[in-house]
């Protein structure tokens, strides 16, 4: 018998409190991460039920999806202001660590959570949020959940979890300089579909998956969810050790040694089997930027968009023809023939000092192109951005005519006052370009950090590498 | 939660593949912080011309004509037909609540992106997935008869036809036991509470970091 086991059955089965019928079970959860936009309704509920919060130092609280990235001394928006406000509250009122506006470890909750060691190898990682798949990175099941689940969490520290199905995403071979892990991520969903891993979790392996940082592994395993898994993982090596030694909620002495002699042991065993393989060659991979209005709609830069009467599939036909209406696009046009009004280098996909390291080495010396009313940099957490501003990278963003602004998730869904107007065309290094994601009517082109700022100081898309 | 056990209502048929939550719900009325309220605000950007910042009051938009759920003959629907990966993207619950406000109770599809899947569950949402040959018939037939009912058996875990066809479905036992039941997640779980805690007090021996405030 093959006693081989996944990266994904370990993490389960060192979490399984109860095994339930078919394949299901209740799930120990380590770690639980909150915001201020699908938790409200999970404490109230709480409240209602007469239940208090089952173990208080799992949780952590960062307000980042509504709040003002420009002067944080007000939120203007009062809903707004009521959500973060309900958040500030609610944690404070059950004994809740929160990372409140104007504390310096403030940003977006999936930047924060590994940044300060909150996130650590083996967990589970949940919150209320599907791009929870970043912490998976570490080597942890994460997920993200709705709110009725953030209550039960809360409630009981479990989840009720049907198991996965696994799937290995094997990227092999050396990755082209200018491409990234960003132009992975796209191609895998280019290739599988946004549905392509519904049901599965997914494992991103091969020598090109090891050859990545850490912050890259984050962005590869935050598009996860854009193919459709829950969860998206990378087993812990020597990277992540690195990365995770001397950060703030990270064990020290003892504990660390302790700790890593179980962390080493975090990937798939030898011939464990997996329910689905993909392989991608990233040898030959281009930049990567979507042309339509789901993730899955992708080509490499040197593409043209589509012709919707080359699409068999009547329903996919459709939506090519409802995309390109949407995107105000014709078929045949050379993607690097397409301007762009605005321009945003920011979300838990790419707002990491990498990222901002790579977008600023593209564009120094250079300036915003005319045709580009908005070049935006949203730093991933108040760290990052203090990182960025002692290594000068503000000023190559200022200098160059971007602005440079206060942390949060901003434009990637425009809750808060960053958002597209109607028909505004931007690259963005954000995860989904669904209608009106950005904005009513907005038109979003996912790319790379590097891309980003290149289409910024171009005024079109195109190849950074150019 | 409400219970479910046979469901007999009005089916919308919804002909798009990758319909994401931001479209079920956009971000804009996520602003909330209660769980009612989002029914007049569902698939806000198809249903209506004129766009809206505020959730709340609708009195005076001009409803999309072209939009299948401002067609007359669907009128007062309670079952949502869809296509593939519905409810795909964002976790929000604020979908399913949006759904739920508006009066659908069943939604049948080829497949369904998971965090929503499961979010219908907790509110009293059947989703049900039958394979894609049963989806295109279901399709042909409701797009012959517009306003035509479905039964939907949770019990006998079918979908019946006015026409007499019928199909069977699949759903998780978990799922279907708390649906029939209406029952409270939360209390189910709180049941292996002594479970839970020591699994919790093991893992704090063997862990220990993990614990650590």
């Amino acid at each position: 018998m093959n006693n081989a086991r996944t990266l994904y059955d370990k993490l389960w089965d060192e979490h399984l409190v109860r095994a339930g019928a078919d394949g299901s079970g209740l799930i120990y959860i380590d770690r639980h991460l909150l915001h201020e936009v699908t938790s409200a309704q999970a404490f109230e509920g709480l409240v209602q039920a007469r239940r208090k919060v089952w173990r208080i130092d799992a949780n952590l609280a960062v307000p980042d999806h509504n709040v003002p990235t420009t002067d944080r001394s007000r939120i203007d928006d009062p809903l707004a202001r009521l959500q973060v406000q309900t958040l500030d509250a609610n944690c404070s009122r059950h004994g809740i660590s929160e990372y409140t506006l104007d504390d310096p470890r403030q940003g977006i909750v999936h930047v924060v959570g590994p940044e300060q060691g909150i996130t650590l190898p083996g967990m589970t990682v949940v919150c209320g949020d599907s791009h929870t798949s970043t912490h998976g990175a570490l080597g942890c099941l994460a997920l993200g959940i709705g709110t009725s689940e953030v209550e039960h969490v809360l409630a009981t520290q479990t989840l009720l979890l049907t198991k996965a199905r696994t799937m290995r995403v094997r990227f092999h071979g050396t990755l082209p300089a200018g491409v990234s892990a960003k132009d992975m991520a796209l191609a895998l969903i280019g290739r599988i579909g946004t549905a392509g891993a519904t049901g599965h979790a997914i494992e991103f392996s091969g020598d090109a998956t090891r050859a990545l940082s850490m912050e890259a592994r984050m962005t590869l395993c935050n598009m996860a969810i854009e193919a459709g898994a829950r969860s998206g993982m990378v087993a812990v090596d020597e990277t992540t050790l690195a990365y995770v030694k001397g950060r703030n909620h990270a064990p020290v002495g003892a504990a660390w040694d302790q700790a890593c002699t179980w962390w080493r042991t975090l990937h798939s065993d030898a011939g464990a089997s997996f329910d689905a393989e993909v392989a991608i060659d990233v040898a030959t991979l281009e930049p990567q930027v979507t042309w339509g209005t789901s993730p899955e709609m992708v080509l490499g830069i040197s593409g043209v968009v589509p012709d919707p009467a080359s699409q068999p599939d009547p329903i996919r036909r459709d939506a090519w023809c409802q995309a390109l209406a949407y995107m105000g696009l014709e078929p045949g046009t050379r993607l690097t023939d397409i301007a762009v009004d605005k321009v945003f280098i920011g979300s838990c996909t790419n707002s990491r000092i990498e990222d901002l390291r790579t977008a600023a080495a593209v564009i120094r010396g250079r300036q915003r192109a005319p045709g580009v009313q908005l070049a935006l940099v949203v730093p991933g957490s108040g760290l990052v951005k203090r990182q960025a501003e002692a290594e000068g990278l503000h000023r190559v963003f200022i200098d160059a005519g971007f602005e440079w602004r206060e942390p949060g998730c901003s434009m990637c869904l425009g809750m808060n006052a960053d958002s597209l107007g109607p028909g505004e065309r931007c690259a963005s290094t954000s995860n989904r370009n669904f209608e009106g994601r950005q904005g009513h009517g907005a038109r979003t082109h996912l790319v790379s950090p590097a891309m980003a700022a290149a289409a910024a100081v171009t005024g079109r898309l195109c190849d950074p590498r150019h | 939660m409400q219970a479910l056990e046979v469901h007999t209502g009005v089916v919308v048929p919804l002909n798009r593949a990758n319909v994401d939550t931001d479209a079920i719900l956009p971000k804009q009325f996520l602003k909330s912080v209660l769980r009612t309220g989002f029914g007049p605000n569902l698939f806000d950007t198809w249903r209506y011309l004129d766009k809206h910042d505020e959730a709340g009051d609708n009195a005076g938009r001009r409803p999309d004509p072209s939009f299948v759920l401002n067609d007359p003959a669907y009128a007062g629907a309670s079952i949502l037909l869809a296509r593939e990966n519905f409810g795909c993207g964002s976790s929000r619950e604020h979908a399913p609540w949006a759904l739920d406000g508006y009066g659908i109770r069943v939604l049948i599809a080829p497949s369904f992106g998971d965090i929503f899947h499961s979010n219908c569950f907790k509110n009293g949402l059947l989703a049900l997935r039958l394979p894609k040959l049963d989806i295109d018939a279901l399709f042909d037939f409701v797009l012959a008869s517009p306003g035509t009912q479905l039964t939907v058996d949770l019990s006998g875990q079918v979908v019946r036809r006015a026409d007499g066809h019928s199909h069977a479905f699949e759903v998780d036992a978990f799922h279907k036991h708390c649906l029939l039941g209406g029952l409270d997640e939360i209390g189910l779980t709180l049941q292996d509470a002594a479970l839970i805690r020591a699994f919790e007090d093991r893992r704090r021996i063997e862990r220990p970091w993990l614990f650590a405030a």
